[in-house]
């Protein structure tokens, strides 16, 4: 991780025309951001919590131009992007799958749900995303729903008393887009 | 807002209640009860084994509380209380809270801190004034009847008021030492970064009653000299961290906070921070580098943060329970609050009941009641043909106290005494069919990924402890391993430098002490004795199967040949022991057993 974000960082800086010189991903998110949270150190987190929920993931080209525009380190940014486990470097699903892996989701099968998830999806294993790049499923700590174990969050909704059965159920209401 | 209908809907729309279905409930009750009512969307009142749950008001006064709701349930309810004619009765699902089950759950419970949680509307600040809210921090900086920050930190002392995030500290000592210290900048942190697995306390305050913590916040502040503070909560409570800034947002709009507060000079600023999934940073030093920005690597105390914390000054950092219970004391008086509890311990805790419980839940019952009365009259016990084993108190740095021991009062004294700690407030119940190696393993596994690796013997001893507890549940364990970990366990506690380290090895420690004979068969015998751990156990057919193959067709291996009539078997080489032949076969036809 260090290795990739010092390397990016040596390259020469892009003045002028950066966004012309990286197609892919647009930064100028990244230049409101900072206008809004500062140059400080202390806004590391702040700022990479908002990039990663623009771009769904830290992009090596957003953390390098945080760099740039701040007083930030690519030594601090490589140390708490890799520390904290809500920061991914890699893209993810278009739908988040949470798996609560709490004490009372543990005794009441939390292991199994996951198994059933990723069987569903066909996600292989040291992966954690399908083929489609549709779903990527994690393994959180408590989701604090402990009275309704086993619990799983699809992006921001929450469902609870799973069974392998109803748990594929979750994936196909989040693909539906259902609510409530 | 209109003046108060005749007939009030109130729906528990917490996080546990939404995901229960509380939003379908609602909008039903919305719709049924679009006129002649009002409905309002609640915080959870701690009921989570009833949700949807649906309160009835009628002229201010509660006449029905109905548990279980579902839509159709709803349209019921409404129909019945405006007098609507037709519709089926809804009686079966009211919960009565002074009598059966419901009674028995509410009845030991002395509620302070979550005296509004299921009564009020958490974006609505005053639903809170209406209830008391806001009138402590008034009376600190109102001319008048005016409490100095020496007052407060008085009255806090006098109520015996301990840290709830789990190691206890006096709050008053605390604010004393902040307030004594020399400069004029200091900070005041609301911890919630409520990592425990099995807690959610903090969760159900924030969501359900945020203003209260909020004013708890601000009366700290007001007591040490700070006009700058965080509430530091955990990114997996979206709805905790909308509310909270929502209700920062209408605090400041009412001059609750923000510039010379009600004219009196004080200002504070409160500002909310994320967590970013890092169990340790709910350790106070780990909290400040994170606030800073780095990795949440914990420091040597001293000096201790209410010395030398944010920034390098003074920084008093509490528990959201705790700060929630500070405007109750100051407005009921400190005597009030210390009459509850033991001699050491006073008050009341909130306590997250989970697992093998028929009814679980946020509860706060006065401190020294025992864990019997928790799980057997709160709970309910454990569910139907199922034995009461352990409770496991205090998450991962907490342990298992045995069923025998249930009579051991909760305070910071009699559980501590036990080798469990008192913890932030995770109570999570163990029946027969939990194994306690696999227990231990859970935890350790939880604290060894946990680890921020800045002590050996936390980095590698738990690394190494695990794997022997992975071994032990594999059937691969071996003479002296129990002695290898009960070494490692000493060792881990002793050389770590925070909290995480050192408590790492209670879930082992108590787990050996207690339920010894269970690691023995594990190793000597490659046997688990609650059936739990897969490696150790075989799934068969009994001649109870009447062929029906409704296993064969769930099994997610196909480890089990469909033979219409027949009795069936199952091939044990591809069988992952799963359990989900078991859920399904309608003559509990599938057993397990020991292969020994």
């Amino acid at each position: 991780v260090l290795g990739s974000v010092a390397g990016l960082q040596a390259r020469p800086k892009e003045d002028g025309a950066p966004k012309a010189a990286s197609p892919p991903i647009d930064l100028t998110f990244v230049d409101e951001l900072v206008r809004r949270e500062g140059r400080s150190p202390e806004a590391a987190i702040p700022i990479l919590q908002a990039i990663q929920e623009h771009y769904r993931y830290l992009p090596d080209e957003a953390m390098r131009r945080v760099c740039e525009l701040t007083e930030i380190t690519p030594a601090q940014i490589a140390g708490t992007s890799s520390f904290y486990t809500r920061f991914r470097r890699s893209p993810v699903g278009k739908h988040i799958v949470r798996v609560c892996h709490g004490t009372a989701c543990h005794v009441a099968g939390a292991g199994q749900i996951n198994e059933e998830l990723r069987r569903a999806l066909n996600i292989p294993e040291g992966a954690d995303t399908d083929d489609a790049r549709e779903f990527t499923v994690e393994e959180v700590a408590c989701l604090g729903c402990c009275s309704l174990a086993p619990v799983v969050m699809v992006d921001e909704r929450t469902s609870g008393k799973l069974t392998r059965a109803t748990a594929r159920g979750v994936l196909t209401a989040a693909q539906k887009g259902g609510r409530g | 807002m209109s003046a108060p209908a005749a007939v009030e809907f109130r729906v528990g729309l917490s996080s546990c209640g939404v995901a229960s279905g509380a939003g379908a409930v609602r909008d039903a009750l919305a719709q049924e009860a679009a006129s002649g009512a009002t409905l309002k969307g609640v915080g959870c009142n701690g009921m989570c084994h009833s949700e949807p749950i649906v309160q009835v008001l009628e002229g201010g006064r509660p006449v029905a509380m109905y548990g279980n709701v579902t839509p159709a349930v709803a349209q019921q309810i409404a129909r019945r209380h405006l007098g609507k004619p037709g519709g089926k009765d809804p009686s079966d699902h009211l919960l009565d809270p002074l009598s059966g089950p419901a009674g028995a759950y509410l009845g030991k419970q002395r509620r302070i801190v979550l005296e509004n949680c299921g009564e009020i509307d958490p974006g609505r600040i005053d639903d809170y004034i209406a209830r008391g809210g806001y009138q402590a921090l008034t009376r600190c900086l109102n001319e008048g009847q005016r409490l100095s920050p020496d007052d407060v930190i008085a009255a806090v002392t006098e109520s015996g008021l301990r840290g709830r995030g789990g190691a206890g500290f006096p709050t008053g000592r605390k604010w004393r030492v902040a307030r004594s210290q020399p400069g004029t900048t200091r900070y005041v942190v609301c911890n919630g970064d409520e990592g425990d697995p099995g807690a959610f306390m903090d969760r159900l305050v924030l969501e359900a009653d945020p203003h209260r913590v909020l004013e708890g916040l601000a009366i700290a502040a007001y007591a040490v000299g700070a006009s700058e503070g965080f509430l530091y909560i955990r990114a997996e409570y979206p709805l905790a961290l909308r509310h909270v800034r929502q209700a920062i947002a209408q605090a400041e709009e009412m001059g609750f906070l923000g510039r010379d507060i009600h004219g009196s000079g004080f200002s504070l600023k409160l500002l909310v921070r994320e967590g970013a999934g890092a169990f340790v940073c709910g350790e106070e030093t780990a909290l400040i580098q994170s606030l800073e920005g780095h990795r949440g690597m914990p420091k040597l105390r001293p000096p201790y943060p209410v010395e030398r914390g944010f920034r390098g000054a003074p920084t008093v950092i509490n528990n959201v329970e705790t700060l929630a219970a500070v405007p109750w004391i100051l407005r009921h008086g400190a005597a009030e609050f210390a009459s509850l509890g033991t001699e050491k311990s006073k008050g009341t805790k909130v306590f997250a009941l989970a697992g093998k419980i028929r009814r679980g839940g946020l509860i706060e019952v006065p401190m020294g009641i025992t864990l019997r009365e928790i799980v057997e009259e709160i709970g309910g016990g454990v569910g139907d043909g199922r034995k009461f084993k352990a409770v496991q108190i205090g998450g991962p740095s907490g342990g298992c106290i045995p069923a025998s021991m249930a009579g051991t009062p909760v305070d910071y004294d009699a559980i501590p005494a036990t080798g469990a700690i008192m913890g932030s407030g995770g109570l999570v119940v163990l029946d027969d069919t939990d194994c306690m190696v696999d227990i231990a393993r859970f935890f350790l596994r939880f604290t060894q990924a946990e680890s921020c690796g800045e002590c050996t013997f936390c980095r590698v001893g738990t690394k190494r402890m695990l794997e022997i507890l992975d071994r032990l549940c594999a059937g691969h364990g071996a003479a002296g391993d129990l002695e290898t970990l009960e070494e490692l366990a000493t060792y881990v506690g002793q050389a770590s430098l925070c909290g995480l380290g050192q408590s790492a090895p209670n879930p082992v420690l108590t787990t050996i002490r207690y339920f010894r004979e269970e690691y023995e068969a594990h190793i000597h015998e490659k046997r688990c004795p609650a059936l739990s751990c897969p490696a150790l156990v075989r799934y068969r057919v009994s001649d109870r199967c009447t062929g029906c193959t409704l296993c064969s067709q769930v099994c997610p291996v196909s480890a089990i040949e469909e033979r219409p009539g027949e009795q069936h078997e199952i091939d044990s080489s591809l069988c992952t022991r799963c359990g989900e032949c078991r859920h399904t076969c309608p003559e509990e036809a599938i057993e397990v057993v020991s292969p020994c």
